[in-house]
C-alpha cells in the first residue's frame, strides 16, 4: 500500500512526463482497438452486405463472379437465364420469395438493375435492415426509376427528374436509350451497401428499352417504338441475369442448391451468400493482417516510449532511491515501486485509450458510415480487444522491470552516497 | 547492555585489491554521542553504509545492537535498518513529492517493526511530537520543496528519530548550514536523541564541532587501509 501511494505521488510529481507517457500509450491503445474495431466492422459490414437471402442463383460460371455482379454490382455475367427457369424456382413450394435481377445497362457509370417490387419488400442487409425510401415511392409504371443514395449524391437528382439509360455498363457508352426517358419516382435511404450505387427500374423497363433492338444493336431509323406505345401487358420478359432466393425453411437451402445446379432445362448455379462472402473476404483479408502488424508496431513504439521515460527519470531519482534504501526499503520495495509506476502508466494509458476510441467512434460512427459505407458498431471491446488490453498492461508491468532492476543496481552501487 | 556498535576486523573493498576500510576494532557504547571525523575520501560514508547494513562485507564482524549484520541476509539487514537505525544525509534527505509529515512518517510506513515502536501512537501524533521537539511542527503539511536547507535537515532528523531507533547515524548533516544554524541543529539533535535514548554517531570533517560530543573517533587512526595507502 505504501509503495502504491509512493508510486502514485511520484507519478503525480512528474506530471508532464507522466501525462505524455500516458497519452502516448493511450494513443497506441486507441489505434490498436480502433483498427480492431474497423477490422471487425469491415468484416461484419462485408458479410452483412446482404442478409436474409439463402441462395443467389445465376447462369453457371464462377461463383465469385456471380457474387460480384449480383451483390457488389461489379463485373458482368457471361450468360443470362431464361425467365421460365426463374419462374420455375419462384413458384417452387419450398421458396418463400425471390428477387430477380436483370443487369447490363447503366446510367452515367451507375449500374441499372431491373427488378420487381419484391426487391423493396424483401431485400435485407445488416441482419434485418430493409430497404427504405428517403423520398418518393415504389415504381409502378414501366418508365419509373428509383435511385440509390450514392447516385443521388453524385448526380443531384430529385423526384420527378427525367433520366436516360445507357446501353452497356461503360461510362463512355455511345449508345443510349434517349428515346425512352425514365422518371425518378423514388430515392432510397442510405444503406452503406452496394445497393446505394445502383439505379432501379422494373423488369418491364429493361424489356421496354430494348423492345425495338435486335441482334444487340439499336433499332434502324423508322423502326423505333415510341415510349408511349408500349403497354405493360404487351411486354414479354424473356430473360433475367440472376435472382435472390429465400427458402420457407432454411433446412431446404442445401437441397434447393443441389436442385438448382442439377436443373435440366439450362445450366444454373446457386451460391450461399455467407459462404461465398467469407471466401471472398479470405482472399482480400491479407490487408487486415498488414494493418494489424502496423498497429502492433505502433503499440511497441508507445511502450518503448514509456520505457525511455522511466529509464531516463532514474538518474534524477537516484537520490530518492538512496533515501528509500536508507530508511529500510529493500530491493523488492524499490523494484515494486518502479514496476507499479509502469503498471499504473499502462493501466491509465489503456483506460484513456479505451475512452478515446469510444468517444471517437461514438462521434465518428455516422460520418464513417456516410463516407466509407462502413458501419462500426459502438460495442464493448471484442475478446481480441480484451486480449490486447491485457497484453498492454502485462507488457507495461514487464517493461517496468527494466528500469526497476537498473534502479536496484544503482542503489546497491550507490549505497548511501549518491554519485551525481 | 550490548554495545551499540562493535566492529571487529572489518575489511571492505569496492574493487579487489583496493581496500577502503580495514578496522581491527571500534566500539560505541549504547547512549553515547560519538563524533567521527576524517578527511574527505577517508571512508566515512562507506563505514556508515556498513553500519547501516546497506553495504555488505564478508570479512570481520559488524555488530549493531548485539547482532552481526555480516551474518544476515540482505532482506534481514534491510528490515533491521528500517526498524533500528535512523539515518541523516548530508543533503537532499527528503522525497520531493511528499509533504513534511509524509516524509517523517515514511520510515514507519515502510517498516512494520518501526511502526510498532510508536507504541500505539498514531502516525500523525508521533510525527507531531518529534516535529515539535525539533521546532518544525508548524511545517507538517508543507511541501518539502518550500523549505530552507536548515528546515529540511530538521525534517530529516525527525524522520531519523521517529519511532525512537537505538542508533542514529548522521553523515555530515550540518555541512551545508551556516554557523548559527549548525549549533542550533546539533543542540536539537542532542535533545531529541537523548529523549529517544538513541546512540548518535555524527560524522563530520569540521573539528570545531568536536567539543560538543562525548567522544571523538578519528577514522584515519583506526583504519589501517588509509595508512597503507599513505605508505604506498
Amino acid at each position: 500500500m505504501v509503495v502504491l501511494s509512493l508510486a502514485w505521488h511520484s507519478l503525480k510529481n512528474r506530471k508532464l512526463t507522466t501525462w505524455l507517457t500516458v497519452i502516448s500509450i493511450a494513443l497506441s491503445v486507441a489505434l490498436l482497438l480502433g483498427v480492431e474495431n474497423v477490422r471487425t466492422g469491415a468484416r461484419e459490414s462485408f458479410s452483412n452486405t446482404i442478409s436474409g437471402t439463402d441462395l443467389i442463383v445465376g447462369a453457371r460460371g464462377g461463383s465469385l463472379q456471380l457474387l460480384l455482379y449480383a451483390v457488389f454490382r461489379m463485373g458482368s455475367a457471361t450468360n443470362n437465364i431464361t425467365y421460365a427457369s426463374y419462374q420455375h424456382f419462384a413458384e417452387h413450394p419450398a421458396v418463400a420469395w425471390t428477387i430477380p435481377y436483370s443487369l447490363g445497362d447503366s446510367h452515367r457509370g451507375f449500374r441499372v438493375v431491373g427488378t420487381t417490387n419484391d426487391f423493396y419488400q424483401h431485400y435485407k442487409f445488416r441482419r434485418d435492415r430493409k430497404i427504405e425510401f428517403a423520398a418518393g415511392k415504389m415504381p409502378e409504371g414501366i418508365f419509373d426509376v428509383v435511385l440509390g443514395s450514392d447516385v443521388v449524391d453524385a448526380l443531384k437528382y430529385k423526384v420527378g427528374d427525367k433520366i436516360v439509360i445507357a446501353h452497356g455498363i461503360s461510362t463512355k457508352t455511345i449508345q443510349d436509350h434517349a428515346d425512352k426517358p425514365f422518371t425518378v419516382v423514388g430515392i432510397l435511404k442510405r444503406t452503406a451497401t452496394p445497393v446505394d450505387r445502383s439505379v432501379y427500374i422494373s423488369l418491364y423497363g429493361i424489356e421496354a428499352v430494348h423492345i425495338d433492338w435486335s441482334d444487340g444493336g439499336p433499332p434502324m431509323i423508322g423502326e423505333e417504338v415510341p415510349a408511349d406505345k408500349i403497354k405493360k401487358d404487351e411486354l414479354k420478359i424473356k430473360q433475367i441475369t440472376a435472382f435472390l432466393l429465400r427458402t420457407k425453411s432454411r433446412i431446404d437451402t442445401l437441397r434447393l442448391q443441389r436442385e438448382v445446379s442439377t436443373f435440366e432445362d439450362e445450366p444454373l448455379q446457386a451460391i450461399i451468400p455467407g459462404v461465398a462472402l467469407a471466401e471472398l473476404w479470405r482472399t482480400i483479408g491479407f490487408a487486415e493482417d498488414a494493418l494489424q502488424v502496423v498497429t502492433l508496431f505502433v503499440l511497441i513504439v508507445g511502450m518503448l516510449g514509456m520505457l525511455v521515460s522511466l529509464y531516463t527519470s532514474l538518474n534524477e531519482r537516484r537520490r530518492e532511491m538512496a533515501i528509500l534504501r536508507a530508511i529500510g526499503a529493500g530491493p523488492m520495495k524499490i523494484i515494486s515501486l518502479l514496476v507499479l509506476e509502469s503498471g499504473l502508466l499502462a493501466i491509465a494509458g489503456s483506460v484513456l485509450g479505451v475512452a478515446i476510441i469510444y468517444g471517437l467512434s461514438f462521434v465518428a460512427q455516422p460520418l464513417i458510415e456516410q463516407q466509407f459505407g462502413l458501419y462500426l458498431p459502438v460495442q464493448p471491446p471484442t475478446s481480441t480487444g480484451y486480449i490486447y488490453l491485457g497484453a498492454v498492461v502485462i507488457s507495461g508491468i514487464l517493461i517496468g522491470f527494466v528500469p526497476a532492476v537498473k534502479a536496484y543496481r544503482n542503489a546497491l552501487l550507490d549505497g548511501l552516497s549518491v554519485r551525481l | 547492555m550490548a554495545d551499540a556498535v562493535s566492529l571487529v576486523d572489518l575489511k571492505f573493498e569496492y574493487r579487489k585489491g583496493r581496500p577502503v576500510l580495514d578496522i581491527p576494532s571500534m566500539r560505541v557504547a549504547a547512549g553515547e554521542r560519538v563524533f567521527l571525523f576524517g578527511p574527505s575520501g577517508s571512508g566515512k560514508t562507506t563505514l556508515l553504509g556498513l553500519m547501516a547494513g546497506v553495504l555488505r562485507t564478508t570479512v570481520g564482524q559488524v555488530q549493531i545492537l548485539g547482532q552481526d549484520l555480516v551474518k544476515m541476509s540482505p532482506s534481514q539487514r534491510d528490515a533491521f535498518r528500517g526498524s533500528h537505525v535512523g539515518y541523516i544525509f548530508q543533503l537532499f534527505n527528503l522525497i520531493p513529492y511528499l509533504t513534511v509529515e509524509e516524509n517523517i512518517t515514511l520510515s514507519c510506513r515502510l517498516s512494520p517493526e518501526r511502526r510498532k515502536r510508536l507504541g500505539g501512537k498514531s502516525l500523525e501524533a508521533a510525527a507531531r511530537d518529534v516535529a515539535a521537539r525539533l521546532g518544525i511542527d508548524g511545517l507538517l503539511k508543507e511541501s518539502v520543496t518550500a523549505l530552507s536547507v536548515g528546515q529540511q535537515q530538521r525534517v530529516a532528523a525527525a524522520r531519523a528519530l521517529i519511532g525512537t531507533p537505538e542508533l542514529v547515524v548522521a553523515d555530515e548533516p550540518t555541512s551545508s548550514l551556516d554557523h548559527d544554524h549548525r549549533e542550533r541543529f546539533i543542540e536539537l539533535l542532542f535533545e531529541a536523541t537523548k529523549a529517544a535514548g538513541s546512540t548518535l554517531i555524527f560524522v563530520s570533517h569540521d573539528r570545531t564541532l568536536q567539543p560538543l560530543f562525548d567522544r571523538a573517533i578519528a577514522l584515519p587512526e583506526i583504519n589501517r587501509a588509509s595508512k597503507l595507502e599513505a605508505a604506498a
